[in-house]
């Protein structure tokens, strides 16, 4: 692995743990309000993983544009959306991100750069590769970053989109959250090569990139790399990041298939105290990050609020928002 | 004034539009140096440049996933799918993703995209590049659907896709693409959800789309010969669909037939039976008939071919049935 050597500011490590702990903080939350009945459907959580999004997010400018995947609850959240707006999206309310139209699998917020949180295996790969030409053709400096699955590295998109984005050298990075598991099966029982993403790199005349997705500093510095060349015209990037969601795919799975020895030693690699420690060792002291811990648990508790205490949307909301005249006749 | 094909027809509707709007950019196989398998795009690169008019490679999810992404962020792009078969390889992008996108986010994400794509028989291609799959996206929340007949009509509709700010697909009749016909110089723009009333009768309403539009005019010939005037109509546009012009028709003539180059079941005439039925029921004087391909994939052969898409027979058989 490489890239493990940290070489950002105590300033910026510190918002790098912020935001981690505002993922795992919301997230927590949205698993309690699950079992309280309060959100319906489904929800991926990425408990565990919050490294690979606030590495990322620590690297990006305002009009960078992110694209994820259905556990995208973070990554989303780490653009700057509103923490109140996302859980009230989960419990279906009318102050909801998406207005309840969207859900727990498609949180979106364009005016923070969030482009969607994609429900189908690797339909955001292309589509990233497509803003990511639209910043080149239109000269803007932007760039485009593409979380996915390990899954998504067996799916014709990966491929067809890694090959455009090489072809035409666009300026996206596309960062793959290596969590051993793609839904219910080993990544490994499924694919011919070990390292799913890093592997298949050359292909497209690429590095091989694969770094500890678990520690926050070695991927903020492969993340101010890969963004850093897309930004000055260098082309696209593939990132491996190997890290590990603590619970199963989905609320519909407890994980059972997970040799516990294999849990235990990833709980013990739990990115976020790993990551207090290397602070504390670095000379945070330990007021600022309690501070921070005390800021973030205020934030969760004022967004849970925002969202329990705001309305259903009206039913007259329906038939909106399919076209851009804001309605949704499709005849005369 | 000019006579053009409607091949040549792709070609200026597409100038047009890049001409006008440089945020207007052009993306597919074969488009730019080759000048499309069809020949409906020559010039163009010559013309935009390869930043503008690119070459892509067989990768139809990216082709139409990179123009979401576009859209997303700025451009106005037009894509090609070469056969609108491969719309079964790309679905995902265009039901999952173009589609729902601006739902789902409740109006944060505007898509002007335009995908353009060559369909139907009548060429001897066989299963796989002959099928008329304009139903398949009418099915679809959130995609506009048009099928211009003409030349003249590709160039307006194509046009009012284009500065569309909604996802329109602009199907192209293959077997038209040599077709000729009478285009006015400068600008032209139409209107999409308009349909055209091509040739007024009376005593019957025939309803036609794309490639089968020729062949309902030749038939009304041929019916006017016995007595018989009918009105045609050009649907034009599935999405939005233009139920009012239909309607007025049939609550004048008191008889529909629709004319569909389309498999049987779920076919565009089956919507515009349905709603004539619940919307006109009183003003029927017969039976809604409908003359569609059969529910079968298309044979290659001629003779095979020629027997399953509606032929003028057919078509003058169907409004004998619903004239009783």
């Amino acid at each position: 692995m490489v890239d493990t050597i940290q070489d950002a500011d105590l300033d910026t490590r510190l918002s790098i743990y912020r935001m981690m702990q505002e993922g795992r903080l919301f997230e927590k939350r949205a698993q309690d309000l699950f079992l309280e009945g309060l959100v319906k459907g489904t929800s991926h959580l990425g408990i565990g993983q919050e490294a690979v999004a606030a590495g990322f997010a620590a690297a990006l400018e305002p009009d960078d544009l992110v694209f994820c995947t259905y556990r995208g609850h973070v990554h989303t959240l780490l653009r700057g959306a509103p923490m109140g707006a996302l859980m009230a999206e989960l419990l279906g309310r009318a102050n909801g991100i998406c207005g309840g139209k969207g859900g727990s699998m498609h949180l979106t917020d364009v005016s923070h750069g969030a482009m969607g949180s994609y429900a189908i295996v690797g339909a955001h790969m292309p589509i990233a590769a497509g803003a990511a030409w639209a910043a080149k053709a239109r000269g803007t400096r932007q760039v485009a970053v593409c979380f996915f699955g390990d899954g998504t590295t067996n799916i014709g998109t990966f491929h067809e989109a890694l090959n455009m984005a090489a072809v035409w050298e666009l300026p996206v990075v596309f960062v793959c959250e290596n969590n051993l598991y793609m839904e219910y099966t080993a990544i490994r029982d499924v694919t011919a090569v070990e390292h799913p993403a890093a592997d298949r790199a050359s292909a497209y005349g690429l590095e091989s990139i694969l770094i500890d997705g678990n520690d926050a500093d070695a991927v903020h510095a492969v993340a101010v790399r890969t963004v850093g060349r897309a930004r000055a015209g260098e082309g696209p990037s593939l990132v491996e990041a190997v890290t590990y969601r603590h619970g199963g795919h989905s609320r519909a799975d407890p994980g059972k298939y997970r040799p516990t020895e294999e849990v235990e030693e990833w709980l013990r690699r739990d990115p976020i105290p790993l990551y207090r420690e290397r602070l504390l060792a670095a000379g945070a002291d330990e007021a600022t990050l309690q501070g921070i811990e005390r800021d973030v648990r205020d934030a969760v508790d004022r967004a849970t609020e925002e969202a329990r205490e705001g309305p259903f949307p009206d039913p007259g909301t329906l038939e909106t928002q399919l076209w851009a005249d804001g309605g949704a006749a499709w005849r005369n | 004034m000019a006579e053009l094909t409607y091949r040549e027809a792709v070609a200026r509707a597409i100038g047009q539009e890049m001409e006008r709007d440089p945020s207007v950019y052009f993306l597919g196989e074969d488009v730019a140096a080759a000048g499309g398998v069809f020949k409906t795009t020559e010039g163009l690169l010559e013309r935009f440049g390869p930043e503008r008019v690119r070459d892509t490679p067989i990768s139809e999810q990216a082709i139409i996933g990179a123009a979401m992404g576009a859209a997303m962020n700025g451009l106005r792009p037009i894509a090609e799918l070469m056969f609108s078969d491969f719309f079964a390889v790309c679905w995902d992008m265009v039901a999952n993703q173009i589609a729902k996108a601006r739902y789902m986010t409740n109006g944060q994400v505007e898509l002007p995209i335009v995908i353009r794509t060559a369909n139907g028989g009548g060429v001897r291609f066989g299963a796989q590049h002959s099928q008329s799959v304009e139903t398949w996206m009418m099915a679809i929340p959130g995609l506009k659907v048009v099928v211009p007949s003409t030349p003249v009509d590709m160039i307006g509709l194509f046009a009012a896709a284009v500065r569309d700010p909604d996802p329109v697909i602009v199907v192209e009749p293959k077997v038209l693409y040599a077709s000729k016909g009478e285009v006015p110089d400068g600008e032209i723009v139409d209107r999409l959800g308009v349909a055209r009333t091509v040739r007024d009768g009376g005593d019957v309403t025939i309803c036609a789309l794309g490639a089968m539009v020729p062949k309902a005019l030749e038939a009304a010939g041929r019916l006017a010969d016995d007595g018989v005037a009918a009105d045609v109509i050009d649907v034009r546009s599935l999405v939005p669909l233009d139920v009012r012009a239909i309607a007025d028709s049939v609550e004048r003539t008191g008889h529909l037939v629709t004319v569909e180059e389309n498999p049987r079941l779920c076919g565009w005439g089956a919507e515009i039976a349905s709603i004539v039925a619940d919307e006109k029921f009183y003003a029927l004087d017969g039976p809604i008939v409908r003359v569609t391909t059969p529910h079968l994939p298309l044979p290659s052969a001629d003779v095979l071919e020629d027997a399953a898409i509606p032929s003028v027979d057919r078509i003058v058989d169907g409004v004998r049935r619903s004239l009783g």
